[in-house]
């Protein structure tokens, strides 16, 4: 039974539900989930709705279920600090859409969940309020940057969290603490009020703890946003569950590739083929690309995004600043993470007058011909298969002196970022030691409701 | 020889040996309802600062763009004014740099694919100046700058604006200032802009070089920024030009520098405000946020089937009907008078030579600023004419009843009502003017001016239809009068 319904259906007070959400949250305050808790203001809305229920009144489909919001959402409810210095006492006065459509649906936000600074970095370490924790395994990341929001829901605080994905943020957490995380196709559910990274590949997901789950919510999502002109009219109805063409992508099975990781999506994929799947390999070469075609256009787009954070209307401004020059330099300097400050200056490199062609076009040419691969391997397969990651979660602080290796944890998430499709991250099990194991779902652009679909089937065969 | 004639002479001299290049770029403030990205007010004008200013405007966290689609509907009008090809495809770039009227931290703009492609504006004196392109992109804010302090204004900042972009086509101060205001008609006729130049709504930068005549190379270009007048325009080349060419004729032309430079109105002078050197790296990206512009050729038909008449139009019915080029022009100042002209010379051509005189004479003279152009009906204006075409009103009592036409409160009356009330209509009766002239030939006041006529002195004529019209109150024809006259004194 999907958690959110069994929690929605359950004989017990929205008040009881949220409590219980936050004498949880509090219980596990060494993991460093939340950076801020909305005690208050989740008790009274728990209490409204209770009250609603007792009227007869409809509350919603999801009266009354806590859930955790990455602190990267805008929401009338507490700070959006996008985890970031330059933010940290930023209280918005507008709500995300996302946030939106989950409160009028009765669900009760009870506390915002860490990320790294503007979501830049694979692990949380780059949050201005520290590394979160692993579910699994205290010394080790959370995964990022969604971290706080998939940990959250994989020690059961909330049965659901928001996340954002822009090359792997809700996948990769998402497999690092066992539950499902979810980014749709580029432009499924609006990005309105969500602190920007980069533009062309942002989206909005649910990391939750069953297929069902996600399902339901990312059909809550989903949704033309006229306050977001690159949304879609909704198309995440219902999956055809008819046998489909699975393609497993072998360049993601083989070197670089931990073999806890190989082996526990080779089960993944025996499940499929036993569920009456048509599994076969695919080579797709191109795919080495994407990293370096990510870390060129993303840089650009961020450093683009980050313009704003200037100290001049919002936001952190440098005590000791005393010329214009200074308000910038030092509140930027201050305000912002290494990590931060590490991708303004490529992005800005890659912008600038004489690199433009060599590097940003260079990339977009590139992009363009993996978007090809993908369009033609989805004239043949449904679905494409891969590992989430190359490894479980890392230790804290094993990879923050080179970042290099940690970008490279992001390269079998980057490819469908920014290809704009939809992929989910599944969990398939641990390792030896107790870590656990995506499996990435990845379908063509729109057919986010079969992933899911296959997800559930799959999980139904336990 | 005092200073001035010195200037005189040099200035004769450099315009011999030296010729100037000027390419414009013109900044129009589009006439929409709301800003380019965000739905808030576009008209801030008496309001206080940063009333009109939405979080989108502001660059909060998470804001995008939302595209106005008023903005692009006038940018296709605009392109058909300057005889432009429409780019079926376009898109939006961001120009980064950092200023605190800036938000973003970027400008929206359109550099790599402007909606806008190449066309020609013809000036009145026929020569004619390509567009390079014309571009969508919003404005920024205003900064006013206090004594340790500056303070932020961000009612501007979103503000649609169209960049018109021209060729190096211009070679006169005049001729610059004829492109700025043919412009500023072909914007405003096409309804894009309100064109009011006090409040910024069209704002100039002209680039300008200047080198010896017949060379094969172009000097160094400086660019004046903002300027907000026509005259303002014209003033500055003029000055860049006799600035740029004494340094070359004196053997300085290295001191030119590729700079940018500001206008003093108040000192009729350039100042250095920026060189080349301290130019920004704007690092031009595409902007994720906004999709591809796309125009289908139907919704591009749709806006142009709507389109206003241009000047162009204009000009040729108003010469076709014989209207002098110099009254044409002083006319086009003022597009409601041109569509009340064109209304009344589809009534009648001669009619029409009459009304135009009657604006430019009387209508526009500075005693009558202030009246509502849009008033009268070119129906209403041709009854006027035709009634001092059939001699019932004299020029005078014309010139006054025009004046009443234009009153608002008096927008339901005919010209011939207004005549009647105003007690001006002429006096056509032979047997009232009759008696009046028998009356003046029984004046003794007139009695010699009378003996004067009788002895072929006709010079005396005047004094007495002088007295006619006096003792007609005004009303009586003066030709008529004359022929009568002259019959009784035989």
């Amino acid at each position: 039974m999907s958690s959110v319904i069994k929690v929605a259906s359950e004989k017990v007070s929205a008040v009881e539900l949220v409590a219980a959400a936050l004498e949880k949250a509090k219980k596990f305050a060494e993991y460093n989930v939340f950076t801020s808790l909305n005690e208050k203001a989740a008790l009274a809305k728990a209490a409204e709705i209770d009250k609603k229920i007792a009227r007869g009144e409809k509350a919603g489909r999801l009266a009354g279920v806590p859930y955790a919001l990455k602190d990267n959402f805008s929401s009338r409810e507490g700070k959006t600090t996008a985890s970031a210095k330059m933010l940290e006492n930023y209280r918005a006065p507008i709500t995300a859409t996302a946030v939106k459509k989950l409160e009028d649906e009765g669900a009760i936000m009870i506390g915002r969940t860490n990320l790294d600074a503007f979501a830049h970095g694979g692990s949380t370490e780059n949050s201005y309020f520290g590394a979160t924790a692993n579910a699994h395994d205290k010394t080790r990341v959370a995964g990022g940057s969604s971290g706080g929001s998939a940990t959250a829901v994989a020690l059961d605080i909330v049965p659901f969290a928001l996340g954002t994905d822009t090359g792997g943020s809700i996948r990769q957490p998402a497999s690092f603490n066992g539950v499902y995380g979810m980014k749709p196709t580029f432009g499924a559910v609006s990005r309105y009020g969500v602190v920007a990274m980069a533009s062309s590949t942002d989206t909005i997901g649910v990391l939750a703890q069953t297929a069902e789950d996600t399902q339901m919510l990312m059909g809550l999502l989903a949704g033309k946003d006229e306050k977001d002109t690159t949304t879609l009219d909704d198309f995440l109805a219902a999956a055809k569950s008819e046998k489909l063409k699975i393609g497993v992508i072998s360049d993601f099975m083989g070197e670089g590739v931990d073999d806890e990781v190989a082996k526990l999506t080779k089960d993944y994929i025996e499940k499929l083929k036993k569920a009456g799947h048509q599994v076969s390999e695919v080579k797709m070469p191109i795919l080495k690309y994407a990293l370096a075609v990510y870390y060129v256009v993303v840089p650009a787009e961020v450093a683009s995004n980050l313009s704003r954070y200037d100290g001049i209307r919002y936001g952190f401004r440098a005590k000791d600043a005393k010329t214009l020059g200074e308000i910038y330099s030092k509140s930027r300097d201050e305000g912002l993470m290494p990590e931060n400050k590490r991708r303004i200056l490529i992005g800005n490199f890659v912008l600038s007058s004489g690199f433009f062609d060599a590097y940003y076009l260079k990339a977009q040419k590139v992009r363009t011909l993996i978007i090809k691969a993908y369009n033609e391997m989805f004239a043949k397969y449904d679905v494409l298969v891969c590992p989430v990651a190359p490894t479980p979660a890392f230790k804290i602080g094993e990879n923050t002196s080179d970042a290099l290796k940690m970008y490279l944890g992001d390269i079998m998430t980057v490819p469908p970022s920014l290809a704009g499709l939809p992929a989910l991250s599944v969990p398939a099990g641990k390792t030896a030691s107790g870590l656990p194991i995506g499996v990435q779902l990845i379908g063509a652009r729109r057919s986010d409701a079969i992933l899911m679909g296959l997800a559930a089937e799959i999980e139904g065969l336990k | 020889m005092s200073e001035n004639m010195a200037k005189d002479m040099h200035k004769n001299m450099y315009a011999d040996m030296y010729e100037m290049t000027v390419g414009i770029e013109c900044h129009v403030q589009l006439a929409t309802k709301t800003k380019l990205f965000s739905a808030v007010d576009n008209d801030a004008r008496g309001k206080e600062p940063n009333a009109c200013v939405s979080p989108v405007d502001y660059a909060l966290p998470g804001m995008l763009p939302m595209l106005n689609s008023q903005a692009v509907v006038l940018a296709v009008r605009m392109g058909e004014a300057l005889g432009a090809k429409i780019n079926p495809r376009s898109h939006f770039d961001r120009k980064h740099y950092y200023y605190p009227d800036l938000p973003k931290g970027y400008q929206t703009t359109q550099f790599y694919a402007p909606i806008i492609g190449a066309g020609k504006v013809v000036l009145p004196n026929g020569h004619s100046v390509r567009v390079e392109h014309a571009h969508l992109e919003e404005d920024a804010g205003k900064l006013t700058h206090f004594g340790d302090y500056s303070l932020v204004d961000l009612n501007r900042a979103g503000t649609p604006l169209i960049e018109i972009v021209s060729q190096p086509d211009i070679h006169s101060a005049e001729d610059a200032r004829l492109y700025a205001e043919e412009l500023w008609r072909l914007a405003t006729y096409a309804g894009v802009s309100f064109g009011d130049l006090y409040h910024g709504n069209m704002r100039f930068d002209v680039n300008i070089s200047v080198a010896e005549k017949g060379a094969a190379k172009l000097g160094t270009r400086v660019e004046v920024k903002n300027l907000n007048s026509f005259r303002s325009v014209e003033r500055a080349a003029s000055f860049e030009f006799e600035r740029q060419a004494g340094l070359l004729a004196a053997g300085r032309g290295a001191e030119i520098r590729q700079e940018t430079r500001g206008w003093s109105d108040a000192t009729g002078k350039t100042t250095t405000q920026r060189s080349k050197e301290e130019a920004q790296d704007y690092r031009y990206m595409p902007d994720p946020d906004v999709p591809p512009l796309n125009l289908s050729a139907e919704f591009i038909a749709g806006i142009l089937a709507e389109m206003p008449k241009l000047p162009a139009a204009y000009r040729a019915a108003f010469a076709g009907a014989g209207i002098a080029a110099e009254t044409v022009e002083i006319i086009l100042g003022h597009q409601i008078l041109a569509v009340r002209l064109l209304e009344v010379l589809e009534l009648d051509a001669k009619l029409a030579v009459k009304v135009a005189n009657l604006f430019t004479g009387t209508l526009l003279a500075e005693e009558n600023a202030g009246l509502d152009l849009s008033v009268a009906s070119g129906e209403r204006l041709a009854e006027l004419a035709q009634m001092n075409e059939g001699g019932e009103l004299s020029s005078t009592a014309t010139k006054q009843v025009l004046v009443e036409l234009y009153d608002t409160k008096n927008s339901e009356k005919s010209a011939k009502i207004l005549a009647k009330e105003m007690n001006l209509l002429q006096e056509n009766d032979d047997e009232a003017l009759e008696k009046i002239i028998l009356g003046v030939l029984d004046d003794p006041a007139a009695a010699s001016a009378v003996a004067d006529v009788r002895a072929g002195e006709m010079k005396a004529v005047g004094f007495l239809i002088g007295l006619i019209m006096k003792n007609s109150g005004g009303k009586a024809n003066p030709a008529r009068a004359r022929e009568l006259l002259l019959k009784k004194l035989g």
